[in-house]
This record gives structure tokens, C-alpha cells and sequence, in this order.
């Protein structure tokens, strides 16, 4: 049996590659001609784009009333598979953030990427609040603003609390994000030779000129962000939980709702990010970059965070029983019993038992093993929120009201929508601007950073 | 071209090694407004060139205060001045509600000020017009190479001094930088005028259309807007121009009975009784069914004194002996059928109310031709 000496750190990039060949090898999608891999994907993306765009145009034009939401279940689709796109965000400020705050060293190959579909993830997440007011054009009226009929917003409402964290969240990860590429495109600017390249890259570097000077403030600011996108992560999931636990719903109206939430969110935003990375590092050529040893890493969180999900199942079931309240108590039973209880057992299976087999090392350092279970990992978390969602509002407190949800076909073409949206998005993030930091990896190779005498960092 | 102005001497250095050395030579040597430039942050630069911590952080808690202030006292002022509403039951001034949306504006207003203030006030950025720029030291410390430089402004600048300097610190590719020569600005141009009129145009152009026609077209306005019928106008809704509706055809509506004696003479009434029982409440709604719909003509008494000072024959009596010997039925058919001037009733009062009214009618006769025997008390 092999040993390991845990004693000594795992280099975070393979090998000891040059500076100017990693400038070479992460800008290199950039200069390139897109391969047949990357044109066949993107055809596919974006005829999801455009079918589900049909879905949504439809929606628009018609109203909801084409979706498959009824009386009593006025939350189906829309609100499903917002919760599940705002919960896959969550790992890239995860990783950019707080694994910075800990001095986590290998988030470094992956955080650039990881912030990008953050916010490609909350694009698609706001997509589905958007819509589901039924005229969209009208959503100006979710903002406080001063407007002529001299009304306001109920600022007591969990439904305007997400409002202002979904829009928070997105503005910061944005911030953060592009804070983080301004090093970078002054670094793409001055190796480029194409001049229309160069006027963009020089726009966005904003004159950047990598003086210590500046890394001084700006190493402040960028620990200033990590530090607020930490607690505005967690606070993110909490708010989407309380668009339930506020309400008076058997199976909703829990305390265990937010922390639940966050782990679950976490739980499916890794598996994404483990996913996405898992083509990329193998058609970028990044795979002394984005090593091994990274991915099984967040496999390692998967295990963690799955697990505290299983946990909180577990536990909804022992509160439902130990309330005494005979709604609580039959909510639960018919998520596992009743009619929907094939949505349950998948989301038991693909988030508590499967993940599971993460403990063995061959399968969480195996790209194919790791690559399935990360998908399986992200259908049972839809499902998560689907039972969540529908089991509670089909089968409420009078029997007389109980009623079955069936989506639509345009309740489906949404969701392709927002599939193809955030594939396209990211075929594309990759083909234009460096997915992995320029600067952050230089300066985490070994021999980067001067040997001398006390150094404290 | 002769005078170019000078901003500074720079030279290269392969190694952090060398370069936190180089720094720290520099500040022995006592220049102030000197810089280095590193692809990446090299841990221990700022020490090695004597730099002051950073303030941004002071910006971020002046930002951030004010942020969760405003997010605080606005929802104070809308929740319980300008637009208080009760919400729940709750009280206005419901302060762990306002918390959630404080902490999002607080993170939102520091993180975006804070970068704002990072951009603007310390980098003084946009600046793609520095010295620096496109110079081959530029593109090396963009790469794999660390730069030093040291600016016309440092009290202690001497062209050759720094040159010695620099390479008894090993640097190589010396350089010096000048400062971009600056075009005069010809304000009067043509081609900036022309670009100022389309500026002009266009943002008023858009402004017009936004302001006053934008904001009002609804994309489909069938969901909000709705056929529906206007009282004393025509209805657009159908040909025949009318809102009501015909029953269809063949069909019977919700609790009505077709008249199995319409239009027929008295006579042909036959084994109809009163299905109502003779009750104080069915008398009393009687007595308001008739007070509404009979007495306007019979009067309240049923005498037949009409309250309509002659504009309609009177009707006869209800008291004489004719209509005390009718059966119910004879009356509940000249309710519903209508008898000489009197038209059916049948479309106002409902069938139970008709039955009604006919218990009432008989209170009314036995009122006026009591018998002795009403006198008795019942035992």
C-alpha cells in the first residue's frame, strides 16, 4: 500500500511551468480557432437557447397560463428551478471567497472559472422571478423607486428580501469577478498583436501596470470583497429559504430551512463547477493547471456538504415527528409514501447514498466516476427543490384543495432555455477571456515568490 | 520632437530575489517616488519599499455605514411615514424585518464603492495615456519579468546616477521612459462637431421616445385589458348588441320551473296548494315581498288605494269575496300569469316568495273579517 507523506504540501500546479508559459497556455483559447469539440457544443447550446427562447416567447406572449401551475400548486417550474440555479452560484463564491479568507492555495486554478458561472448561474436564476409575474414588463415595480402611483414595496416581505439579495449578488460577483480579470487583461493586452484586441483588452485593463503600488491596494480591496462575499453567500440561500420558512406551509415552515439550504446549495454548485472544469482542463490542455488534485478536493466537499444535506433530511423527518403536528407529520409521509414519492427517492438516492462513493479514492480521483456522480449529484438537487416545492403545495391542510402538478412542455422549454443559456454562456466565457487567473497562478508556483529571510505569508 | 520630457529610468530583474533586493537598495538610497512592477503581487514588496498600509479599508467602513443607514431610515420613512400600511398585524416600525434588506444594501453599496473608490481615487484609472505603456519593459513585467523605475519627480533624480544604480543591481534593458507628447485640442473640429450633433440628437431622440412613448405601449395588452360590458351602452361583445343573454335553448336555469299554467285562463287551475308552511317567517317575508312588489298598486292593506294618485287603474280589493274564496293556486296564478292591466310577476318574484306573498295575502283578509272565535285564546 502506497504511503503519503501528509507532511508536505501538494504543489498547486504540476511541474515548475515558466511564467511566460502559462501566460502562453491560458491565453492560448483565446487566440486560437475554436476546435470542432467546442463548435459541435455550442450548436448545441444554442439551438437550447433558441427552442427554449420559443418556450419563453410563448410565455410572454400568452402569459403563465401555458405553464402547468394550478390551484394549489402556484409554485411549480419557475420557482424550482430558480432556487436550483441561485443554489448552483453559490460554489463559485464559495471557492472565490471563502476558500480565500482560509488560505485554501488550490482554489487558485479554479476560482476565475468558478466566479464565471456564478454569475452565469444567477443570470439563469433570474430569468425564472422574472417571468413568473406574469408580465415581465412590468417587474420595474419589484424596485423601491418613486413612481406615480405613490406606492412602495412591502419591505417585510421575504419575496422583496430576495429581490435585494439576488441583485446584491449579482452586482458583487460581478465586481469581484472583473476585479479579478483587470491584472489579467493588462496582461493579454500587452502580448497581443491584433490591434482591435488590443483597444478592447486596454478598455478593460483600465491602464493597468502592474505596480506594487497598486497590488497593495488592490490585494487590500480584493480581501475587503472576499470578506463581504462571504457572509452575502450565505445570507443569499437564507433569504431564498425564507421565501418558505416564512410561510405557514406544512413543510416549509422550518428553522432548519437556511443552513439547509446553503449546504444543499453548495452540494450542487460543486458538483457543476467539478463538471464544467472536468471539459475544460481537458480541452484547454490545462491539466497540469487545473490538476487532479484540485478536483478531488471539491470531491472532498461534495462528501461533506452532501452529507450535512442527508443530515438535514433526516432531521425534517425527526422534527415532523417530534412536533406532534399531525399536518407536519402527514407532509412527510407523503413526500416519502405519497404520490410523489419517486421525486423523493431520487433526490434520497442521487444526493445521500450515491455521493457516498466519493470515500473510495479511485472513484473521486477518476474523471469518469467523479464526472457521473456530479451530474447524479445535480439531478437529485432539481429534485431537492422540486419536492420541497411540490409535495407541500399539492397536499395542504384541506383535503378539499389537494391537487396533482403536471408541467407543461413550455414549463420544460424554459428549463432548456436556462440550460442553454448557461452553456452558451460559458462556451463562450472560455473561448474569450482567460478562465483561469494569469496572475493568481504565477504567483502560487513554487519558486514565485522571493526566498528571503522571515517571510511571513 | 527635440525636448522630450522625461518620466523616468526603468530596468529589468529575472528574479523575485533580486528584485525585493533591488527595492530595498533603492530606499537605502533614499528615493521616494520610485515603483515596481510585478506580474503578481511578491510577497514582502510592500515592506521592501517602505510603503504605508493601505486606507482602502477606511473608504469600505465610511461606504458601508452609510449604506446600512440610508437601506435603514428609508424603509423606516416608507414603513412608517410616507406609506404606512399594516402589514400582518404587525406594527410599522417592524425593525428585525428591515434587517435582512439592511445587510444587502450595507454589502452591496461598501463592495461597489469600495471597488469605485479603488478605481478612481486610488489608481486614478482609466489611464491608458501612462508612460509606461507600450514599452518594452511594460510588456515584460506583464509576463515573467520584474520592473523598477524611478520617476522624473524624485528629489534625488540624476539621469546617470539611477543608471549606475540599476545595473549595480544587475538590471538589465535600462530604459528610459518619456512622457506622451500631448496633441494641442482643437476644439472647432469637424469631425468632433459633427459626432456632438448625433450625440445630441440621438440621446434627445431616444429620451422622447422612452419618456413619453416607451414607457406607455404594453407589449400585449390582452391580459391586462379586457372586453366587458358598459352600463347603457351597446355591447360589442355580441351582434345583437345586448348584454344580456337568452337562456339556450331546450334548457332550464338553475333553480327556476317553467309555469305549467302560463298563459292560460283561471279556470284551468287546478290541485295547486301552498307548498309553504304557515309560518311567522314565511309571513313575514311575505309581508316584505308584498310590500316591495304589491303594494304600489293594492296598497298596503291590500284595498286596492293605490299609492300612484291614478296613473294606473286601481285594482279591486284583495278583501272581497271573490278573492277570499280563491284557492291559492287562483292567486299564485294571477301573480305569475298576470290578469287585465296587471302584468306577470313571474320574472321578479321568485316561486317561494309568490307563495309567500299568497300566506300574507291571507293575514291581511283575515285581519279585515276576523272571526269571533279568532278572539279565543289558542290552548
Amino acid at each position: 500500500m502506497r504511503t503519503f507523506d501528509y507532511t508536505q504540501e501538494i504543489p498547486v500546479v504540476d511541474g515548475k511551468p515558466p511564467a511566460k508559459s502559462i501566460d502562453e497556455v491560458i491565453s492560448k483559447p483565446l487566440g486560437t480557432k475554436p476546435g470542432k469539440v467546442w463548435k459541435a457544443l455550442i450548436t448545441v447550446t444554442t439551438l437550447m437557447l433558441l427552442v427554449g427562447g420559443g418556450a419563453l416567447g410563448w410565455t410572454f406572449y400568452k402569459g403563465i397560463g401555458v405553464w402547468g401551475n394550478n390551484q394549489p400548486v402556484g409554485w411549480g417550474f419557475d420557482i424550482v428551478n430558480f432556487v436550483f440555479w441561485v443554489g448552483i452560484g453559490h460554489a463559485g463564491t464559495l471557492i472565490s471567497a471563502i476558500l480565500f479568507l482560509l488560505r485554501q492555495r488550490w482554489r487558485t486554478g479554479i476560482a476565475r472559472f468558478a466566479e464565471a458561472m456564478t454569475i452565469f448561474a444567477v443570470m439563469c436564476a433570474g430569468i425564472f422571478p422574472a417571468i413568473h409575474t406574469g408580465r415581465a414588463w412590468l417587474d420595474g415595480y419589484l424596485f423601491p423607486y418613486p413612481n406615480a402611483n405613490n406606492i412602495w414595496v412591502n419591505f417585510t416581505s421575504p419575496l422583496l428580501w430576495d429581490v435585494f439579495a439576488v441583485s446584491t449578488y449579482f452586482t458583487v460577483s460581478l465586481v469581484f469577478w472583473y476585479i479579478g480579470l483587470i491584472p489579467d487583461f493588462a496582461t493579454l493586452r500587452d502580448h497581443t498583436d491584433n490591434k482591435l484586441k488590443k483597444t478592447i483588452y486596454s478598455m478593460f485593463s483600465l491602464g493597468w501596470r502592474h505596480s506594487t503600488r497598486h497590488w497593495q491596494h488592490y490585494e487590500k480591496t480584493y480581501m475587503i470583497l472576499a470578506g463581504f462575499a462571504t457572509p452575502l453567500v450565505l445570507s443569499v440561500h437564507t433569504i431564498v429559504s425564507f421565501d418558505f420558512a416564512v410561510s405557514v406551509i406544512p413543510g416549509w415552515h422550518t428553522t432548519i430551512f437556511p443552513p439547509y439550504f446553503v449546504a444543499g446549495a453548495v452540494f450542487s454548485g460543486f458538483a457543476m463547477v467539478q463538471n464544467v472544469l472536468i471539459f475544460v482542463r481537458q480541452a484547454f490542455d490545462l491539466k497540469h493547471i487545473i490538476t487532479i488534485n484540485h478536483l478531488e478536493k471539491m470531491n472532498q466537499v461534495i462528501i461533506v456538504v452532501g452529507t450535512m444535506v442527508g443530515y438535514a433530511y433526516a432531521m425534517e423527518f425527526f422534527t415532523a415527528w417530534y412536533s406532534g403536528n399531525q399536518f407536519e407529520t402527514f407532509t412527510f409521509i407523503n413526500r416519502a409514501l405519497g404520490p410523489y414519492a419517486w421525486a423523493y427517492w431520487t433526490m434520497v438516492t442521487c444526493n445521500v447514498i450515491l455521493p457516498q462513493l466519493f470515500w473510495v479514492k479511485k472513484i473521486r480521483t477518476t474523471i469518469f466516476s467523479m464526472f457521473v456522480i456530479g451530474v447524479i449529484v445535480n439531478i437529485g438537487m432539481w429534485f431537492e427543490r422540486f419536492v420541497i416545492i411540490v409535495t407541500s403545495l399539492s397536499r395542504d391542510f384541506l383535503p378539499s384543495s389537494w391537487g396533482m402538478y403536471t408541467p407543461t412542455i413550455y414549463d420544460l422549454g424554459i428549463l432548456m432555455f436556462s440550460f442553454g443559456l448557461f452553456f452558451t454562456n460559458v462556451l463562450l466565457f472560455v473561448k474569450t477571456l482567460p478562465s483561469v487567473s494569469i496572475a493568481e497562478v504565477k504567483a502560487v508556483v513554487d519558486g514565485a515568490q522571493p526566498s528571503h529571510k522571515g517571510g511571513t505569508h | 520632437m527635440d525636448a522630450k520630457k522625461i518620466y523616468s529610468i526603468g530596468g529589468l530583474f529575472d528574479t523575485p530575489d533580486s528584485i525585493t533586493h533591488a527595492a530595498e537598495a533603492a530606499v537605502k538610497e533614499g528615493y521616494t517616488k520610485f515603483d515596481v512592477n510585478t506580474p503578481y503581487p511578491v510577497h514582502g514588496m510592500e515592506r521592501a519599499m517602505k510603503l504605508k498600509p493601505s486606507l482602502i479599508g477606511y473608504a469600505t467602513l465610511f461606504i458601508g455605514l452609510s449604506g446600512a443607514a440610508f437601506a435603514f431610515l428609508f424603509m423606516y420613512w416608507v414603513s412608517v411615514m410616507d406609506y404606512p400600511l399594516i402589514i400582518g398585524g404587525k406594527p410599522f416600525f417592524s425593525w428585525p424585518a428591515f434587517v435582512p434588506i439592511t445587510f444587502e444594501v450595507t454589502v452591496l453599496s461598501a463592495a461597489v464603492g469600495t471597488v469605485a473608490v479603488l478605481i478612481a481615487l486610488f489608481f486614478k484609472f482609466p489611464n491608458n495615456a501612462h508612460p509606461l505603456h507600450d514599452t518594452n519593459y511594460m510588456k515584460n513585467v506583464s509576463s515573467d519579468k520584474f520592473g523598477l523605475n524611478v520617476a522624473v519627480i524624485d528629489p534625488l533624480f540624476d539621469e546617470n546616477k539611477i543608471r549606475e544604480f540599476l545595473s549595480r543591481e544587475g538590471a538589465h534593458d535600462i530604459e528610459v521612459f518619456y512622457e506622451p507628447e500631448k496633441k494641442p485640442v482643437n476644439v472647432f473640429d469637424k469631425r468632433f462637431l459633427g459626432l456632438l450633433v448625433v450625440v445630441a440628437i440621438v440621446t434627445a431622440g431616444v429620451t422622447y421616445f422612452t419618456l413619453n412613448k416607451l414607457i406607455y405601449m404594453q407589449p400585449f395588452t390582452w391580459m391586462g385589458v379586457q372586453d366587458r360590458l358598459s352600463a347603457q351602452s351597446q355591447n360589442v361583445m355580441f351582434d345583437d348588441g345586448f348584454g344580456m343573454r337568452t337562456p339556450v335553448e331546450g334548457t332550464v336555469a338553475r333553480g327556476f320551473t317553467p309555469y305549467e299554467f302560463k298563459g292560460q285562463p283561471d279556470s284551468v287551475v287546478k290541485n295547486m296548494s301552498n307548498p309553504l308552511p304557515f309560518t311567522k317567517e314565511v309571513i313575514e317575508k311575505g309581508k316584505s315581498r308584498f310590500d316591495t312588489y304589491c303594494s304600489p298598486c293594492h296598497g298596503y292593506y291590500g284595498k286596492g288605494d293605490s299609492r300612484l294618485n291614478g296613473q294606473f287603474p286601481n285594482p279591486p280589493t284583495l278583501h272581497s269575496d271573490k278573492v277570499r274564496n280563491w284557492s291559492d293556486g287562483n292567486i299564485y296564478h294571477v301573480i305569475t300569469n298576470g290578469q287585465n292591466v296587471m302584468p306577470s310577476y313571474a320574472k321578479q318574484i321568485s316561486r317561494d316568495d309568490r307563495w309567500a306573498i299568497i300566506h300574507y295575502i291571507r293575514v291581511l283578509q283575515r285581519s279585515l273579517n276576523a272571526k269571533d272565535t279568532d278572539l279565543e285564546t289558542k290552548k
